[in-house]
């Protein structure tokens, strides 16, 4: 036996070099890393788009959040003496992320505040990946906005295309509310075509649905996010713009008008869907962009900010434990004679 | 626009005063009668809520020690001056307590100790200890150095040093969460007046001990023949007497082969340890010559 | 029969790289008779069986040499005949030691296990039957090693009507239940009917996922003859799991804490069946068992007729030895084995495969935290929220756990598989386990 061994040259395990670990002891190959890479590619379409819109201010602003994120990542971990984190991609995510919510003017220490807040405040004071309760990007983009309202409500117009009258798609529902003719004209086919391509002023990533569409799908293709929240949002925010639209003509434009305006693609699609900040079960999820979809129209139609997706979703993260708590779904197996489970919960037995 | 702001000041400065008078009777009125003594023995007490004296933390334990006549001396944390202060507040008398210390009976670190696999899993010794024995090292008896006895010592008593849990009794107060947390049953509390310990847990056949570690204790029993007073065999384990422990010098004394009878004092130092040279073969009786 | 069964889709499961090319083609070999078997005292739940022989005693090949320990017991049994040697220790496949029956062999491999073939069963007592059963030794194969005559004697208030034989083997890279459908399709089919003779049902199906074909036609050939339903599943890990297979056979779902005879089924592993065959109507006690011996490692993967007793060093120089160096030892399958640290562990009844794994295609566990993507809890069959869970763990709030359902988790490891963290959630939810348990007993201690 022993002359086959030696014939295939290689020796039967020698004791103490085994590793040993619990089942199971194969896994899928998916890690971190990699999930943050396939974000970032899914990414690229809106980044394109905004780079074709907003030339040289996009690319400006883009570089300077994405370094600002990942050197306010690297320079935590190294001063709380904690392993570098900054290879796993997700401070880069939250850059570009919080890039493309910003308006194309803004200055570098907007860029500056917004990262250091998002990374640090947000994200690593609470433990890190993982650990946080509120979407950095929107967490850090809300504190933007109520904390230097001047730069962040400068709006540029977009590099090529014309102008509808108003700064931004939600500033120019201001400018035409009570007017149901007005509004109307707003919602008018051709406005549409407008937004869903990008021809319009905004954020610089928030303003191509149609870039961001194809990145959701790419998202929902390579099964990163939980589809349950941008299907719950968009239909939610259809359903009650719709309404209210139908109520009220001279409040607020038709909703597909609302869907293709401000960040709601964005948001529906990169930004509610982060995986820390949103419930894990499938129920939770569908609540929870039911809940982000509610918020958002009250604050736009009724609110004083023109924009409430932001808002919304931080105000969301907030409940996601209680939601995730009602949203249990039993084991299988569970009968409601079986005692155990459900008593055990309550406190009726020990 | 003077008018303004003293108007305002006045209101606000008003409503301020109205609040805090309001608080500050309510304090009073409603106030929870404690006795004064309570709250004097909870401040002597070492406030590291251990549970070590059995109560749910140090108030508890102050409550108890004034309404119930506890005794101050369960607190295994506390110092005899600490004791003597409560004993003046509470006016009762302390019992008299012997201090304590945790030991690890182990001296197995990783440069010691025989390799048995290469563990990937959580760094923790209870969670290591239900894959498949546990940990990396081969003998079973032995500490698994992931440290959950150095997390659960609320006093930070305890350092893994090369993989190897280590006591520092001038910081130990023998509350005893370590000796519960260990999944191998390593520690134990004993008298700090001990200075000399038998560092190995192992009921492997003495023959293999070798193999898995280099300072073993081999049951040669050298030590219980040396002097019977002063060592026993408990429970297949020989370990010091702890009514009447050896003084370091026993150690110079005996001569152990392998070093598992030890100082604490060197053997936390974890230095490797030079066996003691075999005592000289006694030469072979001279024949005896044939009568002639 | 061909007549299409309902079967029902459990939630969740994976789908990891087969790896059963590596030896589902090879036919099962019989190894060759060793000088020296050490054969494990305990192989079974519950009591620990006790020898009956001494050191020099001869033996005969099938001979008593542990009696039962209890009723929940199975005696054990010599592989060859031979001398008696020491009792000695030998590693366990879940780590530390056991001890085991030395048996020198003869090298006349003499049957004499002093029971009589009972080839007329169909008009035997049932009660004679399910005696022989538990003289010969057999326990579940499949893994759980549960003495079968304990299983076949459920309580009278237990009402059982269907019977479901597990051939699914959903783990990845074992061949063995395969193999032995195959090879020895009819007696497994016989065992199986001598089972439901002893239960008294009528309906009888043999689940089997459908990447095995050919032991499906195999069995389609037969199984009416013995009243058995072939139900080709669906391929998807732990399909093979009791509940899941009960739920996709029978649509039932056995209750948290609960047991398949609760919702009126046995289960029995394929090779218990060929088993109970061999022990009625041969006389044959459970000595050897189909195992696979494979993974790239191994120069010739394939599946091996092996006595108890052997050893894995044995056992993989049978198989050529390895030709590339090997990170794992693993005792089982790759989602729900144990690793080993020593080659000396013996093959056991339930033993259903020895695996080698190299370093690139074995799992790296690291400390990373839960970013709560939710893929754990879409794959989880029993439904649970791992994620969560394991977060609990490493709090170490045991009750929080608890109330979560960590002690419904059946160790599965399709969560511990999904997990893009690399976090070690199986043992994050056995360590939950041992904790609550061990905080039930001292309760209940104080209790008494």
């Amino acid at each position: 036996m022993s002359e086959e061994i030696e014939k295939n040259n290689v020796a039967l395990p020698e004791p103490g070099s085994l590793v040993l670990s619990t089942s199971p002891h194969v896994q899928d190959g998916d890690s971190i890393t990699k999930i943050m890479v396939k974000v970032l590619i899914c990414l690229l379409p809106a980044v394109a788009a905004s780079i074709w819109f907003f030339r040289f201010d996009a690319i400006r602003i883009l570089v300077y959040c994405a370094s600002f994120c990942i050197f306010a990542e690297y320079g935590w971990t190294l001063a709380t003496r904690q392993r570098a984190t900054v290879g796993d991609y997700s401070a880069l995510v939250t850059g570009v992320i919080l890039a493309l919510n910003l308006p194309p003017g803004v200055p570098w220490w907007i860029c500056a505040v917004g990262s250091i807040f998002a990374i640090i405040i947000v994200k690593e004071l609470f433990g890190g990946l993982g650990q946080n309760p509120f979407n950095p990007a929107a967490a850090a983009r809300v504190a933007l906005l109520v904390g230097f309202a001047g730069p962040m409500t400068q709006w540029a117009a977009p590099a090529a295309g014309s102008l509808i009258s108003g700064a931004t798609p939600l500033g120019a529902i201001q400018a035409a509310k009570g007017s149901a003719e007005a509004i109307a004209h707003l919602g008018a086919p051709d406005n549409l075509m407008n937004l869903f391509f990008g021809n319009v002023g905004g954020s610089i990533g928030e303003t191509s649905a149609l870039a961001i569409l194809i990145g959701g799908l790419g998202l929902m293709a390579f099964r990163l996010i939980k589809w349950q929240i941008p299907l719950a949002m968009l239909v939610t925010i259809f359903v009650f713009t719709g309404i209210v639209h139908m109520a009220a003509p001279g409040l607020t434009p038709n909703p597909i008008y609302h869907v293709l305006s401000g960040g709601v693609m964005i948001g529906a699609f990169f930004m509610a869907t982060d995986m820390v900040t949103s419930p894990i079960t499938p129920l939770g999820a569908l609540v929870f962009g039911a809940l982000i979809g509610i918020l958002t129209c009250i604050i736009r139609i009724w609110g004083a900010y023109p924009e409430g997706v932001s808002f919304s979703i931080v105000i969301a993260n907030a409940l996601v434990p209680l939601i995730d708590r009602m949203c249990y779904i039993r084991p299988f197996g569970w009968h409601s004679h079986s005692a155990s489970a459900l008593q055990i919960r309550r406190g009726e037995i020990k | 626009m003077l008018i303004t702001i003293l108007v305002s000041a006045g209101v606000v400065a008003a409503v301020g005063l109205f609040l805090g008078a309001l608080i500050g009777f309510t304090a009073k009125k409603f106030e929870v009668q404690t006795d004064p003594k309570i709250e004097a023995v909870q401040e002597l007490l070492p406030g590291a809520n251990c549970g070590g004296c059995g109560y749910a933390g140090c108030a508890d334990f102050a409550s108890a020690i004034v309404t119930k006549d506890a005794d101050p001396s369960g607190c295994s944390a506390c110092s005899d001056a600490m004791l003597a202060k409560i004993a003046e507040v509470t006016g009762k008398a302390a019992g008299k307590k012997e201090k304590m210390t945790a030991v690890v009976f182990c001296s197995g670190s990783f440069s010691r100790s025989e390799r048995a696999a290469d563990y990937n899993g959580i760094l923790d010794c209870r969670s290591a200890s239900i894959v498949a024995g546990g940990g990396g090292k081969a003998c079973r008896f032995g500490c698994l150095g992931y440290g959950s006895c150095a997390r659960a010592c609320p006093f930070g008593a305890i350092e893994i040093r090369d993989g190897l849990a280590v006591v520092h009794p001038e910081l130990c107060r023998a509350c005893g969460k370590c000796v519960n947390v260990c999944p191998r049953k390593l520690i134990r509390l004993v008298p700090a007046s001990a200075q000399v310990h038998v560092y190995c847990n192992s009921l492997e056949k003495p023959a293999k001990r070798r193999k898995l570690c280099k300072i073993p204790c081999l049951a040669c029993k050298k030590c219980i023949r040396a002097d019977e007073s002063h060592m026993q065999m408990q429970g297949g384990l020989v370990r010091v007497n702890y009514s009447n422990p050896p003084e370091p010098a026993f150690v110079e004394q005996v001569k152990c082969p392998t070093g598992a009878l030890q100082v604490e004092e060197i053997h936390r130092k974890l230095e490797a340890f030079k066996p003691a040279a075999p005592a000289p073969k006694a030469a072979p009786a001279p024949k005896k010559e044939e009568s002639k | 029969m061909n007549i299409p069964i309902k079967t029902w889709h459990f939630h969740g499961g994976v789908h990891p790289a087969d790896g059963k090319a590596l030896s589902n083609s090879v036919p099962a070999q019989r190894a060759p008779l060793l000088d020296r078997y050490t054969v494990a005292i305990q192989q079974n739940i519950g009591a620990p069986p006790k020898p009956v022989v001494a050191k020099g005693d001869a033996v005969k090949k099938g001979q008593l040499i542990a009696e039962p320990g209890g009723f929940v017991s199975a005696p054990v049994h010599a592989p060859t005949s031979g001398t008696v040697g020491d009792i000695v220790e030998v590693p366990g496949a879940n780590g530390g030691a056991i001890q085991a029956i030395e048996i020198i062999s003869d090298g006349k491999d003499e049957w004499g296990s002093g029971l009589d073939p009972i080839p007329n069963w169909k008009n035997t007592d049932r009660e004679i039957l399910k005696k022989r059963i538990a003289e010969a030794g057999i326990v579940g194969m499949g893994g759980a090693a549960f003495p079968t005559h304990v299983k076949l004697s459920p309580p009278p208030e237990k009402v059982i009507d269907t019977l479901i034989l597990n051939g699914a083997e959903c783990e990845p890279y074992l061949t063995a239940d395969h193999r032995l459908m195959l090879e020895r399709t009819e007696a497994v089919l016989e065992g199986a009917a001598i089972a439901a003779k002893i239960l008294r049902v009528d309906r009888v199906f043999l689940g089997i996922e459908e990447n095995k074909p050919d032991a499906i036609a195999a069995l389609n050939e037969k199984a009416g003859q013995y009243g058995v339903t072939v139900v080709p599943l669906h391929v998807r890990y732990p399909q093979g799991g009791e509940k899941q297979l009960i739920y996709a056979l029978t649509g039932r779902s056995v209750a948290t804490g609960g047991l398949p005879m609760d919702v009126g089924c046995v289960v029995q592993n394929v090779g218990s069946c060929a088993a109970i065959r061999d022990a009625v109507v041969e006389g044959h006690p459970l000595i050897e068992r189909y195992t696979t011996v494979t993974g790239t490692p191994v120069a010739n993967p394939g599946t091996w007729i092996l006595r108890l007793g052997t050893t894995v060093e044995q056992a993989l120089t049978f198989a050529g030895g390895v030709k590339t160096r090997a990170a794992k030892v693993i005792m089982g399958g790759p989602m729900m084995g144990f690793a080993q640290t020593s080659l000396g562990v013996t093959i056991t009844k339930n033993s259903s495969g020895v695996l080698l794994l190299q370093w690139k295609e074995t799992a790296e566990y690291s400390s990373n935290p839960c970013i709560r993507c939710g893929r754990c809890v879409r794959a989880c069959p029993m439904k649970l929220l791992p994620g969560p869970v394991s977060v609990m763990v490493e709090s170490e709030n045991y009750d929080e756990a608890e109330k979560n359902y960590v002690m419904d988790c059946m160790e599965c490891g399709v969560c511990t598989y999904v997990c893009p963290a690399k976090r070690p959630l199986v043992q994050h939810f056995r360590r939950a386990k041992a904790e609550i348990n061990a905080k039930r007993r001292a309760a209940k201690a104080k209790q008494a």
